[in-house]
């Protein structure tokens, strides 16, 4: 049937609406989840530039981006533009929060005026996306982000991936424009299941297989948030920076002293073997002595002290920063990466505790990350991340801090089950050998509350050392040196680090283990009315003392 | 016909138009929410509905400004929405809410009530019978105000009312995305009838708000027609 064909105009103009209209929706969805509240002027006069009546900004990278999505092309049946929202926290993880579709199906209105009506609607329907791009959960978190994660955005061109919101995502219909040659259709999937966002325990999801470059778009307004959407794409070169982390410690070294065996630290989960850089690897959130630190640990080769050489015991898993790709034929010598990333090497740590002036390390969070050997996999791959070329030192560099515990000289154990003789390549034994056995390991997911046992208390009530099993990781650390920063022994007796030592393995409180806590609660219930009476009767000597705070 | 038509258009007791649809929303809230809450439903709704200033030109064509959009974050709601860039129809929806919240409060009953904004099309009659004003889409927020009786309630009240203007946005959205009766482009003559031209940035189709406070009998005891915006009805 021939109806009224469209004239080659009205088709140029419907190509070219379609076109502008799918870029102005990308703006809109990105600018929406930047951070920023956005805000721009009316105006009575039109300016010719303002497509579809709005005044909505480019911001050219976006622009860029989406062109290059859709490299000429424009939405068609099985060819949507999507644009995925995702969140990356600042310890790797990331997970997909939205995905936003423009399609268009065959359900084509002919009788539809292009120039008028068709632009009319389309220019209701991206105001109807600003509206809507307010009321998805991704919003608040976009308004928040900046700390602990930031928000990323992902334009592809082609078939919709819903897959990655996970189950039960919801769909909201922002709406539709029928033209001569198809309906546009504009909608949004988005993930409902964010509720345990509040709590900052993100889903231990696998990191973005692949290269990972986080490059800051050019800030629209002066004073915007620190984060902006990153651009994720496969493929290039740029150096990463990460926004800072919480509770980043300064390094510490230390001489041993003898002490009770060392309880805690840190074990490098997985780490991911992405042969091109940069690597990125899970990290883990640990409490030590009552800090909660979070850190994006790689996983490197690191060398150790094992006990036999004498190192006295290492009682705490003291923060030890370094980044360095070792050198397997000299396993006790920590090599830093002094090629990578500005960061300066650390000098060899003795057995004897000598202390090192080591003070302080800092490499960029995505300066160097190495990929720890597994047993099945190449020692050889030391993969080398970019450096943050020209980033390291600014203000978005951190410290990486990573703990490395040391087994003590009253390690009930035989020594040598920590030497590397045992081990046919260095750091095998830092190696996740089960991975699943970090669901359960409490120093991986360190329960939150204070009454649950944490891997502190649970390593002090050990007996003698922590078992024996190799599969325990408590003793799989050795401690390397103590120091703390900016304390020297010369200039006080009791320095910082002697205080660290002296106290750092405080017996249990009782209130804290769950048995007694729930005796204890017991019986301070039942004691409850007998304490209430003696208050009563002291009521006014406690009426008097208020008196003289008045 | 429109079921609360009556009421549109009160002076001239004109019959309610056949095309005047009818979309009620309803929220709960607290007391200083409601000012927030109402702006950000007749925000949105006046979002869709207002275009560019319009620039007539030679031969009938005309020309139109453009819209520029600005975020409004909630101090008492968890929530934000996107208004119209336009100080005056700010200040407008302002003092209307500003009364409907005070007609609440003042009417000491269980704060119950409800504000419409209805958008019409004038239609010029000839003398001595005045300009008919003909709805053409009629919005009803009505508003339970609750009583918290501590910090927490309030805080979840917060979140729930948050996400439940999330929902009436979605509502709004739905109703706009219908692509129903909207009057003609109006030519350069008869512009003031279906726009309100008043504004020196933007230009909403033709509107008014208007409320109404329901007592704890459930009956309207204070029927307020009040004409709170500037009112091209002549006469």
């Amino acid at each position: 049937a021939m109806d009224t064909d469209l004239s080659s105009q009205d088709r140029k103009d419907l190509d070219k609406f379609i076109k502008f209209f799918a870029l102005k929706t990308v703006q809109v969805i990105v600018q929406a989840r930047l951070g920023e509240k956005i805000c721009t002027r009316s105006s009575s006069s039109p300016t010719g530039s303002d497509w579809f009546n709005l005044a909505i900004k480019d911001i050219p990278e976006v622009t860029h981006e989406a062109k290059k999505a859709l490299a000429g092309q424009l939405p068609a049946v099985g060819r949507s533009m999507c644009v995925e929202i995702s969140l990356k926290t600042s310890e790797g993880d990331s997970m997909e929060l939205e995905i936003w579709c423009l399609e268009m199906n065959e359900k084509c209105d002919k009788e539809i005026k292009v120039s008028y009506t068709v632009y009319n609607r389309l220019s209701l329907l991206l105001k109807s996306l600003l509206a809507i791009t307010r009321v998805t959960p991704a919003y608040r978190l976009s308004r928040k982000q900046g700390h602990e994660y930031v928000i990323l955005y992902r334009i592809y061109f082609g078939e919709v991936q819903l897959s990655g919101l996970g189950e039960g995502f919801q769909t909201v219909r922002v709406g539709t424009v029928g033209t001569p040659v198809g309906t546009i259709t504009l909608s949004c999937a988005y993930r409902i299941n964010l509720a345990f966002m509040s709590t900052r325990q993100f889903e231990r999801t696998p990191p973005i297989m692949g290269i990972i470059i986080d490059h800051f778009v050019d800030r629209p307004y002066p004073s915007s948030s620190p984060m902006h959407p990153c651009n994720y794409r496969a493929g290039e070169d740029n150096g990463a920076v990460y926004p800072s982390v919480e509770g980043s410690q300064e390094v510490c070294t230390t001489s041993f002293s003898t002490s009770p065996p060392s309880q805690c630290v840190f074990i490098v989960t997985k780490a991911h073997f992405q042969t091109p850089p940069p690597v990125v690897t899970d990290t883990l959130k640990v409490p030590v002595m009552g800090l909660a630190f979070s850190h994006q640990l790689s996983s490197s080769r690191l060398s150790y002290q094992p006990a036999a050489l004498g190192v006295g015991s290492a009682d705490m898993g003291y923060p030890l920063l370094f980044a360095g790709g070792l050198n397997a034929a000299h396993p006790h010598q920590l090599i830093g990466p002094g090629k990578e990333g500005g960061v300066p090497p650390v000098p060899s740590q003795s057995a004897h505790g000598t202390q090192a002036d080591q003070e302080r390390m800092c490499t960029p969070l995505d300066g160097v990350h190495y990929s720890a050997a597994t047993p099945s996999s190449s020692e050889d791959t030391e993969t080398v991340s970019n450096s943050s070329e020209g980033k390291c030192g600014s203000p978005h560099d951190l410290l990486e801090t990573i703990f490395i515990r040391k087994v003590g000289a009253f390690v009930n154990k035989p020594i040598n089950q920590v030497t590397m003789a045992n081990l046919d390549i260095p750091f095998a034994i830092f190696a996740p050998k089960n991975v699943e056995l970090e669901d359960n390991d409490p120093m991986v997911n360190p329960p939150e509350s204070p009454e649950t046992e944490s891997p502190l208390q649970g390593s002090l009530h050990s007996e003698g050392s922590t078992g024996s099993s190799t599969g325990n990781t408590h003793d799989d650390f050795v401690m390397i040196d103590f120091k703390p920063a900016f304390s020297k022994d010369d200039i006080l007796p009791m320095d910082l680090g002697t205080f660290y030592r002296e106290f750092q393995n405080p017996p249990q409180l009782s209130s804290l283990s769950i048995d007694i806590g729930a005796q204890s609660m017991a019986e301070d219930l039942d004691s409850l009315p007998e304490k209430l009476a003696v208050h009563e009767k002291n009521v006014k000597e406690f009426d008097a003392f208020v008196e003289t705070l008045q | 016909s429109c079921p609360l038509s009556a009421r549109c258009c009160a002076p001239s007791g004109a019959a309610p138009a056949m095309n005047c649809r009818a979309e009620v929303l309803e929220v709960s809230v607290e007391g200083r929410q409601v000012e927030e809450a109402m702006l950000a439903v007749l925000h949105t709704v006046l979002l869709h509905r207002s275009t560019g200033k319009f620039h007539y030109k030679k031969e009938g064509t005309y020309s139109i400004g453009t819209v520029g959009t600005q975020d409004v974050d909630c101090d008492f709601i968890d929530f934000a929405y996107v208004r119209v860039s336009s100080e005056e129809l700010d200040r407008a929806l302002r003092k209307a809410v500003g009364e409907f919240k005070d007609a609440l409060r003042s009417s000491g009953s269980d704060g119950m009530g409800q504000i419409s904004l209805e958008f019409y099309q004038k239609k010029k009659s000839r003398w001595p019978f005045s300009d008919e004003c003909i709805p053409w889409e009629l919005w009803t927020i009505k508003v339970n105000v609750v009583n918290l009786a501590n910090e927490q309630e309030r805080q979840i009240c917060r979140e729930k009312v948050g996400e439940k203007l999330c929902e009436k946005i979605i509502n709004i959205v739905e109703v706009m995305n219908r692509h129903e009766y909207l009057p003609k482009m109006p030519t350069q003559s008869e512009v003031d009838n279906v726009f309100d031209t008043s504004l020196k940035d933007v230009q909403p189709y033709l509107y008014k708000i208007s409320y109404q406070i329901t007592d704890s009998l459930g009956t309207s005891v204070t029927t307020t027609m009040r004409r709170l915006i500037k009112d091209t009805l002549a006469l």
